[in-house]
């Protein structure tokens, strides 16, 4: 079981950090400028991360797939990021934040990461303020503050509904003066096929440039994925439609562990699926659940309009079933609430898959006006989408797809099981549990990358100043090269009859019911077998056109789904393998009287991490056992 | 319904580029623009031909990847609508739309419906930022904003860096782009210390890469997705002026 230790420094919780940044390995700036680190990926967690270690010195070489850093999909971001400041006197600190996400997460984090988090969070907001990100001000010119769900303090600093696009370009142009100044080198356009290993360390990766379609070898003394999550898996959700779970699986395929794949959040307030030609639900901010309340009638299959139906005949659900919360439960809970009416025939709207978020009340109250300056760009997106104008009507809204908490399986160091991989933000499993509650994410993914990786990543240095950057002729390369155009001409030599996106809206449709918001055994059996027809039926008649020296998208979709394809093999086995509820993952045969999810401690406090045995062989489970010595665990209940 | 297309496909960069025509049926109202594009590209691949490359991502305009030129308009009809708000309710049956790249010589065409946009990207390097490291950052509550200083940064800050203006400007400028992040970090106390610096920087580097003159024609505050006024471009000529009598002294 040597593969999974955690490394968590000794000593009491709030002296962890602390501790290790006192006690770890350094190099010295003269031998910085001797090393090479590869980050891929520039959302909140990469573009922050390479350019803290450009701007310690390093020489960083910065990739993305799409054409400028500034598009990560983090730009999407909506509501806010958190910070135990406690800057509304209400009763914030570190272990409250460390606590309400070891809560949020149902007790399936670990505690030390999640305390880092929280630890570091304020010092987020100073950096990003200082890079002049425009953050919510109060008159007196100090930071405002929203509350987001499963909390009970005010903590998440915001920009208008558009926090993750300001969060993200100062990160961006932190890069961007490191590209500048000459430290680090970007790479867009640029699709990562695999990750070279040498001697048991990862020394590099494969490129295919998206524009010429040249396959590129890369190396460094150390790889940082900051890759996003696989929410895509269900082809509908709320992320940008190239996002996707490739590098993931390239890490996974080369040895890294996987951890708890299966627990992905499910978001409550989204525009609902439209119609079947629809290639993403967008996603209406949590913080909007601040002043909306979420209704269904109380009569069944009621089709009156919203302003018809009196406040009597409503039945505002969150409200009435976790009374302490309201319309601020967290995700996972408001998600299967509103499945749960819709499911029993309350749901609103043309296909019965929506639940009201009403703002008449908040709008009568506070005035159309400064509803307008919290949240503006969400009504304005809302009423482009539908053509409806919730100042006036309702939202309607349904869950759908969005964060993936599970990722690779990394050490208190952010590094995987392969020496020398690091995987930050939402691409590793590490700090939200089973369930991540708001404005966490930008929280974690600009932590690791400004504040932990450039420690941890010059923790690992230290022993690699002596170590030349391995040459790019080395057989390494040359094979994983060889094995990505291989992969390259198999999928153009298919010649059949179906596209990727057709592959992808199935495989999609097989997650959302089988391994969606509820799961069960026969359910997930299923699934795992269609999976493996699809995968099949994918490999014999997929229909990529054009060729691989060129701006190919329909190859660069193929590659994306293949590896969907294996990665959804790898959550349902996740799913299947955790027979109790928590957080996002409801297992239908673990559950209270009640309907809330139940968990099984004494079986399932651990992350399940697999590791790779081989294509289409059963993966392998390592367990870390997860040990909480600073909350005690309960039943998480938000009545 | 029944939509007719004009699109312009070119091979890549070096190759003369055309309008290819189509035809696309049973297109459904409440489809968005790029959906439409994503069931012509299903429907060419199946019948062997070549589907149309264009560029999107997140589908919630704040990404600022799509990029396309719709008869006539960057991000087509709609106020304040990036390409990927813009929904088939706005045409109707057996209408004609015309599908370009972004047209401007610091922009070139990749292919199709895809351009190069990193002339942006340089301009940002050249500028676009606070020297500040990892780490140097004091109390964020330290300098105090006025609430109309950062609402007024906020709106410039909220550019998506999709090139609209440039594509709508005549003489392909990019004063509207560069004007939203100088003002930005002018109007913020962090931002101020080097704001000559960066106006200079950024304006130098923008001609270097061969974007044309404003001639204030106000065509990229009409067609900027995000509503990004050309006060901004006078706050922006204001900081030029300013710097350079500066720096003259």
């Amino acid at each position: 079981m040597s593969k999974l230790d955690a490394k968590i420094p000794e000593g009491p919780l709030a002296e962890k950090w602390t501790k290790y940044k006192a006690t770890q390995k350094l190099v010295s700036p003269n031998n910085r400028k001797k090393l090479d680190i590869i980050v891929v990926g520039t959302g909140i967690a990469g573009a922050p991360a390479a350019a803290s270690l450009a701007e310690m010195g390093y020489n960083v070489k910065v990739f993305c797939f799409q054409d400028s850093a500034r598009r990560a999909h983090s730009v999407a971001a909506q509501g806010g990021i958190n910070a135990s400041r406690n800057n509304k006197n209400d009763g914030d600190s570190t272990y409250r934040l460390f606590y309400d996400m070891i809560k949020g997460g149902d007790y399936r984090a670990r505690e030390a990461n999640v305390y880092r988090a929280a630890e570091v969070s304020s010092d987020i907001i100073d950096q990003l303020t200082a890079q002049g990100v425009p953050f919510a001000r109060e008159y007196g010119g100090t930071l405002a503050n929203r509350t987001f769900g499963g909390v009970q303090v005010s903590r998440t600093n915001y920009a208008q509904g558009q926090t993750g696009q300001q969060v993200l370009l100062g990160g961006y142009s932190a890069l961007k003066r490191q590209v500048a100044l000459g430290k680090a080198t970007m790479y867009s356009r640029q699709q990562m096929l695999d990750i070279v290993v040498i001697d048991g360390k990862a020394r590099g990766i494969i490129t295919r440039n998206l524009v010429s379609g040249e396959i590129e070898r890369h190396a460094a003394h150390a790889v940082v994925l900051a890759t996003g999550g696989y929410g895509t898996i269900y082809y509908l959700s709320t992320l940008a439609v190239q996002s996707n779970g490739s590098a993931a699986m390239q890490a996974f395929r080369k040895g890294a562990l996987f951890g708890n794949p299966s627990f992905i959040q499910i978001h409550p307030t989204c525009i609902p699926v439209l119609n079947e030609y629809q290639s993403k639900l967008t996603l209406m901010s949590e913080s909007l659940r601040n002043d909306g309340r979420i209704w269904v009638p109380k009569a069944e299959g009621d089709k009156r309009k919203p302003s018809e139906i009196p406040d009597e005949e409503r039945d505002y659900f969150l409200e009435r079933r976790y009374p302490a919360f309201g319309n601020l439960v967290p995700r996972d809970v408001a998600s299967r609430a509103s499945k749960e009416r819709c499911d029993n025939g309350f749901g609103v709207g043309k296909t019965g898959l929506a639940v009201y978020l009403d703002f008449r009340d908040a709008v009568a109250k506070q005035g159309k006006k400064v509803i307008k300056g919290k949240y503006g760009n969400l009504f304005d997106m809302y009423e482009k989408i539908t053509g409806e104008v919730p100042y006036e009507t309702p939202m309607m809204i349904y869950p759908a797809g969005h964060y993936t908490m599970g990722g690779l399986w990394v050490d208190y160091n952010l590094m995987t099981t392969i020496p020398g991989l690091f995987a930050i933000g939402e691409a590793n499993f590490s700090d939200h549990g089973a369930n991540r509650l708001g404005a966490s994410s930008l929280m974690q993914g600009a932590g690791d990358g400004y504040f932990i990786a450039p420690y941890t990543v010059s923790n690992y240095l230290a022993d690699e100043i002596t170590n030349k950057v391995p040459s790019t002729d080395s057989p390494e390369f040359v094979e994983a090269e060889n094995n990505a155009k291989a992969i390259l001409d198999k999928f153009l030599n298919i010649n059949g009859t179906q596209t990727a996106t057709s592959f992808h809206k199935r495989l999609g449709h097989i997650m959302w019911t089988y391994s969606g918001m509820q799961r069960n055994e026969e359910g997930l059996k299923k699934a795992l077998g269609m999976i493996a027809d699809l995968k099949k039926e994918f490999w014999s008649d997929l229909k990529i056109p054009g060729k691989t020296d060129e701006i190919n998208q329909e190859l660069e979709k193929a590659s994306r789904v293949a590896d969907f394809i294996d990665l959804a093999i790898l959550i349902v086995n996740d799913a299947l393998n955790r027979k109790e509820s928590c957080g996002a993952h409801f297992r239908e045969e673990s559950m209270t009287e009640g309907g809330e999810a139940m968990r099984i401690d004494k079986d399932y406090s651990f992350v399940a991490a697999w590791e790779y045995l081989g294509e289409d062989k059963e993966p392998k489970l390592h367990k870390e056992e997860l040990k909480f010595e600073n909350v005690e665990v309960k039943v998480r209940s938000y009545k | 319904m029944k939509i007719k297309l004009n699109i312009w496909k070119q091979a890549n960069a070096k190759a003369k580029g055309k309008f290819e025509k189509y035809e696309l049926d049973g297109v459904d109202a409440e489809m968005s623009f790029l959906e439409m594009l994503d069931s012509l590209n299903e429907k060419l691949i199946k019948e062997d031909k070549e589907p149309v490359a264009f560029e999107h991502d997140c589908h919630e305009a704040i990404c600022g990847c799509c990029s396309l030129y719709i008869n006539g308009h960057p991000h087509g009809p709609g106020n304040e609508t990036a390409t990927c708000q813009v929904h088939m309710r706005s045409f109707k049956d057996g209408d004609t739309i015309t599908v370009e790249p972004w047209r401007a010589k610091s922009f070139p065409v990749l292919k199709d419906l895809m351009v190069d946009r990193n002339a942006f990207d340089k301009i940002m390097a050249a500028g676009g930022f606070v020297s500040i490291d990892a780490g140097q950052a004091p109390d964020a509550n330290a300098n105090l904003v006025s609430k109309i200083d950062a609402d007024k940064a906020f709106d410039a800050a909220a550019c998506i860096g999709c090139g609209a203006c440039v594509a709508a400007c005549k003489n392909s400028s990019a004063m509207l782009f560069v004007s939203a992040k100088v003002s930005q970090l002018a109007l913020l106390p962090q931002g101020k210390v080097e704001a000559k610096r960066r106006a200079l920087n950024m304006v130098a580097k923008m001609d270097e890469l061969g974007f044309g003159s404003c001639t204030n024609t106000g065509a990229c505050e009409v067609e900027c997705p995000k509503g990004i006024g050309i006060d901004f471009i006078a706050k922006l000529n204001r900081e030029y002026l300013c710097a350079s009598i500066k720096e003259a002294e």
